[in-house]
């Protein structure tokens, strides 16, 4: 029970950090990060392909006209969406390796 | 030099050390996905065996911390900037597994649903930002906290050079990278992104100590157990 609440309250605190930080990205610097100045410096940028297909480019929220609200709105689909992935993602490693401690069996040596 | 494109500037806006498709060559991108798969395939067995009831929601929340922070692009020298990486405070918070869970699912979401890394070299950025700075980041954290007991300091110190090594190492392996695609002569490309990821990581130093301390300050708890736990 109490343990429950403590990680309620830990997801609603980290998330609540992550989504702040996401509101403040509009602030972030847009000169060429470290990767991109070397391509460009050393003239390989122009080898860089195009992504096959586009969901939300340049994290800015497609159909959205003003440039920080979109970032804004980029940043907190992100957030959002890696941070469900990933609890869905270490519920079920979690679960699984559970379930295999409890059937020692099925992991010969497993246990050392 | 008109070599370069203008179109191809403002077409890639991506954040820091994410190779975008084209930089890299069929077989090293193969090879990072070979790299990258048996890398996960362990984190996944190790995670399966030790992962504790705690490290789930805090999984969670690292991932979502680390896609927010990667996106504040923090200016360095001569018009360049850099954003963090994050697998060194994953390592230092979580242990090297499941940092690498928390990385990939982040570099992943990146470039699947953002357009930022390619993916084709998603394999190579997977090797290079998850993996490397997983294994690089808990490994100097680990060593320098072994001298823990001299002072409050150590530990601090040693999240400051744990994400410092971990970009250079993710940065000298992506110059391997582009080396070996041929993209870039080695000559040209090891000091280039040596030299502007030295700075980067200071930036990376920074934020991973903040984080680190705001930890020690908060939840001291957390830190311990994860450490001791990821220890096996």
């Amino acid at each position: 029970m109490k343990s429950w609440r403590f990680y309620v309250g830990l997801v609603v605190v980290g998330l609540g950090i992550a989504l702040g930080v996401a509101f403040l990205s509009p602030l972030a610097s847009s000169d060429p990060d470290g990767l991109e100045r070397v391509a460009e410096d050393e003239e390989f940028l122009d080898e860089a392909r195009d992504a096959p297909y586009e969901v939300i480019p340049d994290y800015l929220f497609p159909g959205v006209e003003n440039e920080n609200v979109a970032t804004v709105l980029a940043g907190i689909a992100g957030v959002l969406i890696v941070a469900v992935l990933t609890l869905v993602v270490a519920f079920v490693l979690r679960r699984t390796g559970r379930e295999a401690q409890a059937r020692p069996t099925s992991r010969p040596g497993g246990q050392t | 030099m008109a070599a370069v494109d203008p179109s191809a500037l403002t077409a890639i806006e991506a954040p820091a050390m994410h190779i975008p498709d084209g930089f890299v060559s069929g077989p090293v991108a193969g090879a990072g996905f070979a790299l990258a798969g048996v890398a996960i395939a362990v984190a996944v067995r190790a995670t399966n065996r030790s992962l504790g009831e705690r490290a789930v929601p805090l999984m969670g929340v690292m991932a979502a911390f680390i896609f927010a922070v990667q996106m504040m692009n923090f200016p360095v020298a001569g018009g360049t900037s850099g954003h963090l990486l994050g697998g060194a405070l994953a390592a230092i918070l979580l242990g090297p597994w499941a940092a690498i869970i928390v990385m990939t699912s982040v570099v992943g979401l990146q470039a699947l649903l953002f357009q930022d890394g390619g993916l084709a070299a998603l394999g190579d950025n997977i090797f290079n930002m998850a993996i490397i700075t997983a294994f690089v980041g808990y490994g100097v954290y680990w060593a320098f906290a072994q001298f823990a007991h001299i002072g409050p300091w150590v530990r601090l110190a040693g999240a400051f050079a744990a994400a410092w090594l971990s970009v250079q190492l993710a940065a000298l392996a992506t110059t391997f990278e582009l080396v070996l695609s041929d993209t870039s002569p080695l000559s040209v490309a090891l000091p280039a992104m040596m030299g502007v990821h030295a700075l980067i990581g200071i930036g990376e130093g920074l934020i991973t100590v903040a984080a680190v301390a705001f930890v020690l300050a908060t939840r001291r708890d957390l830190l311990e157990a994860e450490v001791a736990v990821s220890e096996v």
